[in-house]
């Protein structure tokens, strides 16, 4: 079993997701949530191994798979894990878990298509980060837009339909940089598709160049960055719990892991020369996106706009060099905020959706003195706050330090810059926290709220654990980092150019 | 029980409490939450002057890590301790004075249905607080800084119904972050260039980089240490409320008296003046820190210190009090007098716990109703809050012998005899303060227990409009009702503070600044800074000392404003208006503490938020997705329809551009061929 794990975190998922597909219409329901269940809960077992049997000083990829795909262009099913993707193909199969927990009995209609597209999706991820062969990765970037382009189109809010075409079309145009790009270097390679193979070619820096840009299309509009940001807080306002939950937590981290396996590697010499424009639009996101989400009135579009702050931090890691490469508290400091904003950010989503069930709103006005009504959730929403604003002993916290601590020994003005969210990050998380929670009853609708319920309890815990978790321990998360990390260092530190 | 575990188990046993009444508050009940709460840190107390004890009988410092937290780039970041007299001094007070705040609470909160919430958050404050003195390492230091933030944010919201409250927690935890900010950057300038978090090889490579510079701004090469000083001062300034981000302190009095007297008063707040003792090895180092430090430690005391002239509400009073004192603790810091500073703090922390209970003693005879105008004569209903308030207050002014004496006359002892150029200010700023300190000091005190009777009366402004919202409390004694002394809960640990208030000082000043208490914890470069030889020259001899004080200028000053106090309350209670009346232009700028919230809310606060409106927008809104995003699709659009245009349907017209076509083509390749020809 154990040679075919990520084929298993792969595979499992999406034949759950067509069994659940195949139980039909609402009338069944009941089975499709099981069935649900039980498959995210197989997926998530199979790749607990990968973490637990992962060997912390093999510098290259392991649980390697490989077999011919499409021998006549020399595509291969090739798969393998590093220190750079593990923990995204763990973080997905739980992520998937708790989405499926989350939308248990508040999805009414059409509850296996919405479960399948959900499993079909983690599966589908999961296949991009294993992915060694380029193809392989592109296919699997691009099936996976299909799962969430439907999840937001049919179970999204009124403007569902606008926020899944930006959304679709957004995406869209960087991909098709990226299929020309894999297609040159699929030459200048020696007709290979392999992943390490593109990371070996000598290019010139114009062409380094260009590669940068394409990369900077197809993954920026992911991750997103600044000034291609725009379609996340219409996608996330639109999308379900579920969605918003997946969205931020895995997504958001599909694009910042191609800059990390496809943009740095490939195009060192380019990050070297044009870093810092990404360095820049990095902080514009800390601190012009930190005072567009102290104004948002909807809850989930500051919660959005606060993913893209944070997603600041981690293309600031990944460009921030000393001595012509990456440090290691930037790169490091990146790949912790990234699991850790997958925590944070599923649980302020999940949050909000606990109290747009309830209400039926997510504007910020229409709430006021939730903890009198609710004050075990208001206890929960407090961690996740806190976390959000970076406070020590949460998971929010270790990221975006070492980024910060890092950034001093680079440029002191770029930790000015970043440390902005110390304040920034807190003003517009507690004020919002403030006006929601604390306060007198604001009117009859919050009078009326229940508490959480088991279900909501259980998932809040479970996350609650995890920020405290990675907070107290966050070494149980880097040891496993710091051998890929020093191998992409070096590999990013030798020039490319012919 | 070997002593890490020890280590280990002091600030773990107040964590276990909390735990216990924040998750399970409602199995253990209000009894349950208290008493696992109160013997959490009862054994953290205990444990603390058994530490102390055995640092004074020559016991080893202590420096050894739990757990690593993280490991980075080869740099180790543990959780860890380093326990020596500092910390040693630093956990009895912290626990002492928390334990007395326990057994008040059960009096104070009595009828409030968030007993087990507070227990719990005061004694989780309490692991935080503990955490903080026992690091040894930045990041620790920096978990502990955040943690008692967030516990402090926690507690002066505690009545999160309250308008007030809750603008006053978002308030602190706000300015308390701009302090982080320049903390924060500090810690990453000290690993950038020392190359680890742990103070001891911190401390151990400082003298190699005292000539070290960096360059900031291109051109300009700035001291190395001087800047990192600054920037960790700068997280002091936040913590320790320092000019010009004092502000959140005095709206932190919304949160309930009790932890007024421990976070805003005794111990959080003198995590500052802790952090700058602790880093003296660095400090020490530059002479701009220092400067820096003695400029706004003396602008704090003084002009804080005026604006407790002017409060009527009572716990503002002391909370201004406080501020002035902390003030004065940053100007010994700025004298290179850490040991004064810090000996002023554990002073200040038993008078001034003892002034905020007792002040809580008197709010709740007067049924949550805090102005000092609506008090009097109040000393023949409750006599041991009468007694223990008068020595606290004497402690606070620097009567000689009691303990706030010792302190304040040493840290002027210090600052008058500092080589800095900033030293001249600051010796007149903490002269002055003396006069101020004691003038708003017994006016409170006067306006409370002596003259007539004010409560009770019927009284159309009858104020606090702002605490209308909270029906947990009633406002004010009803007409002919008397105020009733409390139960023991409360003179108990009011007793038990006064005492230390009285006595500490007298006891404590030979070996902790004459002696070698803080031999190889606290460094003074004692050639460039040698304002610490003209205390120990007083410090020798405690009887000498507060004899000697008769016939210093301290004493009188203390004396005049006592007098002054006396005679505008008691004597002549028609002159304060009179004056307040001649001085309007003064009194409005003390009436709205200098501007200095307005210039936040409105600078700032408003600032940030109008900016951000225009980044969303004019930005998102119109450029990005406007012109952009849907520009971008128009276009397509556009060209759409010009080529939707040219698919007609009809054959001829595809025939029509067949033909040119291939004319075109023809012509093009037959030009080539010419050419080529």
């Amino acid at each position: 079993m154990s040679e075919h794990l990520l084929s298993l975190a792969i595979w499992v998922p999406i034949v759950a997701g067509l069994i659940v597909l195949a139980t039909g219409g609402d009338s069944r329901a009941g089975w499709a949530r099981v069935i649900a269940l039980l498959g995210a809960l197989l997926g998530f077992l199979v790749t607990i191994p990968l973490y637990t049997e992962f060997a912390d000083l093999h510098g290259g990829m392991q649980f390697v798979e490989k077999m011919p795909w499409i021998p006549a262009f020399n595509i291969n099913y090739h798969l393998g894990v590093d220190g750079l993707s593990m923990f995204f193909v763990i973080l997905n199969a739980f992520t998937t878990l708790l989405v499926v927990i989350a939308g248990w009995e508040v999805i009414e209609k059409r509850v296996a298509q919405y479960m399948a597209a959900f499993l079909i999706m983690s599966g589908l991820i999961n296949g991009a980060f294993a992915a060694m062969d380029a193809m392989l990765f592109y296919v699997f970037f691009e099936a996976m837009l299909v799962p969430l382009y439907l999840i937001v189109g049919v179970w999204g809010g009124q403007n569902r339909v606008y926020a899944a075409i930006k959304l679709f079309l957004y995406t869209l145009m960087g991909s098709l940089l990226l299929l020309v790009t894999f297609i040159y270097l699929y030459f200048q390679a020696g007709k290979t598709f392999e992943i390490a193979e593109f990371q070996r070619v000598a290019l010139p820096l114009a062409v380094q160049g260009f590669m940068m840009i394409a990369f900077f299309f197809a993954f920026a509009v992911k991750v997103p960055m600044f000034p291609v940001h725009t379609w996340l807080p219409d996608a996330h306002v639109e999308a379900p719990t579920g969605g918003s939950m997946v969205l931020a937590a895995i997504t958001l981290k599909l694009g910042a892991y191609g800059f990390l396996r496809f943009a740095l590697p490939i195009a060192p010499d380019a990050a070297r020369e044009w870093g810092w424009i990404i360095i820049a639009l990095s902080l514009v996101a800390v601190v012009y996106i930190g005072l567009v989400a102290l104004v948002q009135t909807d809850m989930k579009k500051l919660v959005a706009y606060s993913s893209i702050s944070h997603m600041g931090f981690v293309t600031l890691g990944f460009y921030m060099f000393a001595d012509g490469a990456p440090t290691t508290y930037g790169v490091e400091g990146a790949l912790v905020q990234m699991i850790s904003h997958g925590f944070v950010s599923a649980a302020m989503f999940f949050c909000i959706g606990v109290m747009y069930d309830r209400v039926h709103s997510r504007k910020i006005a229409d709430y006021g003195g939730v903890a009198n009504t609710m004050p075990k959730f208001a206890a929960f929403f407090l961690l996740f706050a806190m976390a959000n604003s970076g406070l020590p002993a949460t998971s929010g916290f270790v990221g975006e330090f070492m980024v910060i601590i890092g950034a001093v020994k680079v440029n002191f003005w770029y930790a000015f810059a970043a440390a902005t969210t110390l304040i920034f990050g807190a003003a517009y998380t507690l004020w919002m926290y403030k006006r929601v929670i604390f306060g007198e009853v604001a009117n009859e609708h919050v009078a009326e709220l229940k508490d959480v319920n088991l279900r909501e309890f259980a998932v809040l815990a479970v996350l609650a654990v995890t920020v405290l978790g990675m907070g107290l321990y966050p070494q149980a998360f880097t040891e496993k980092m710091h051998t890929s990390v020093d191998t992409l260092i070096t590999q990013v530190k030798h020039s490319k150019l012919p | 029980m070997d002593k890490p575990t020890l280590y280990l188990l002091i600030p773990l046993l107040p964590l276990f409490g909390a735990i216990v009444a924040g998750l399970f508050g409602r199995f253990v009940g209000r009894a349950g939450a208290h008493w696992v709460t109160i013997l959490g840190v009862a054994a953290a107390c205990v444990g603390s002057f058994y530490v102390l004890y055995d640092q004074l009988n020559g016991g080893e410092a202590y420096n050894g890590n739990v757990y690593t937290w993280l490991t980075v780039d080869g740099i180790d970041v543990s959780v860890g301790f380093l326990v020596d007299k500092l910390t040693a001094m630093m956990m009895v007070v912290v626990t002492f004075v928390s334990l007395m705040v326990h057994i008040y609470t059960i009096g104070y909160m009595e009828e409030d249905p968030g007993y087990q919430r507070f227990f719990s958050y005061i004694s989780l404050f309490t692991f935080s607080m503990l955490m903080l003195v026992m690091a040894n390492n930045f990041v620790q230091l920096f978990f502990g800084w955040e943690a008692v933030g967030l516990v402090s944010y926690l507690l002066i919201g505690f009545w999160f119904k309250r308008p007030t409250a809750i603008f006053a927690n978002l308030k602190a935890f706000l300015v308390n972050r701009v302090g982080d900010f320049g903390f924060l950057l500090g810690i990453g300038l000290v690993l950038a260039h020392f190359g680890s978090f742990y103070y001891a090889d911190v401390f151990a490579s400082a003298p190699a980089m005292k000539d070290a510079t960096i360059s900031l701004f291109p051109g300009v090469q700035w001291s190395l240490l001087s800047v990192a000083c600054i920037l960790l001062f700068i997280g002091a300034m936040g913590k320790s409320a320092q000019f010009p981000l004092h502000v959140w302190l005095p709206d932190s009095m919304e949160g309930p008296t009790p932890i007024s007297a421990l976070i805003h008063a005794a111990t959080m707040v003198t995590a500052g003046i802790f952090m700058v003792a602790r880093m003296s090895p660095l400090f020490e180092l530059s002479d701009t820190a220092l400067n820096f430090i003695m400029i706004i430690g003396s602008i704090t005391a003084l002009f804080m210190g005026f604006l407790g002239i002017i409060q009527n509400d009572i716990k503002r009073v002391v909370a201004y009090s406080t501020l002035s004192q902390l003030g004065y603790m940053t100007v010994a810091l700025g004298a290179s007098a850490y040991s004064v500073a810090v000996f002023h703090l554990m002073t200040h922390a038993f008078f001034k716990a003892l002034l905020f209970l007792a002040a809580g003693a008197v709010i709740m005879a007067m049924h949550h109703d805090q102005d000092i105008r609506r008090m009097g004569g109040l000393k023949k209903y409750m006599p041991t809050i009468y007694w223990t308030s008068l020595f606290g207050s004497l402690a606070l002014i620097g009567t000689p012998f009691l303990s706030g004496f010792y302190s304040k006359d040493s840290i002027i002892l210090a600052v008058g005899a500092s080589q800095l150029p900033a030293a001249g200010w600051a010796y007149f700023a903490v002269l002055t303060g003396v006069f101020v300190t004691a003038f708003y000091s017994f006016r409170m005190f006067f306006l409370v227990f002596h003259g007539e009777e004010r409560f009770g009366k019927v009284d159309e402004h009858h104020g606090h409009d702002e605490h209308h919202a909270d029906d947990d409390h009633h406002h004010g004694l009803a007409p002919g009702e008397k105020p009733h002394s409390p139960g023991l809960v409360v003179t108990g640990p009011l007793v038990a503070l006064a005492i230390p208030s009285l006595v500490i000082g007298f006891i404590a000043i030979g070996p902790m600044l004459a002696g070698d208490f803080f031999k190889n914890v606290i460094f003074v470069n004692s050639e460039a800074h040698p304002a610490m030889e003209a205390v120990i020259h007083h410090a020798h001899d405690a009887l000498g000392m507060g004899l000697h004080a008769f016939m210093t200028l301290p004493f009188w000053l203390a004396l005049g404003g006592v007098v002054t106090a006396w005679f505008f309350y008691l004597k002549k209670p028609s002159i304060p208006a009179a004056i307040q009346a001649k001085t309007g232009a003064l009194n409005t700028l003390l009436e709205n503490k200098y501007y200095m919230d307005h210039l936040y809310i409105q600078g700032f606060a408003t600032f940030g938020r109008k900016l951000g409106k225009v980044f969303w927008k004019a930005g998102d809104t119109v450029l990005i997705d406007g012109l952009i995003v849907n520009g971008a699709a128009k276009l397509v659009g556009v060209f759409a329809g010009l080529v939707r245009r040219v698919q007609t349907g009809y054959i001829y017209h595809y025939a029509f551009a067949m033909i040119i076509g291939a004319l075109l083509l023809l012509t093009w390749w037959l030009g080539r061929f010419l050419i080529t020809q």
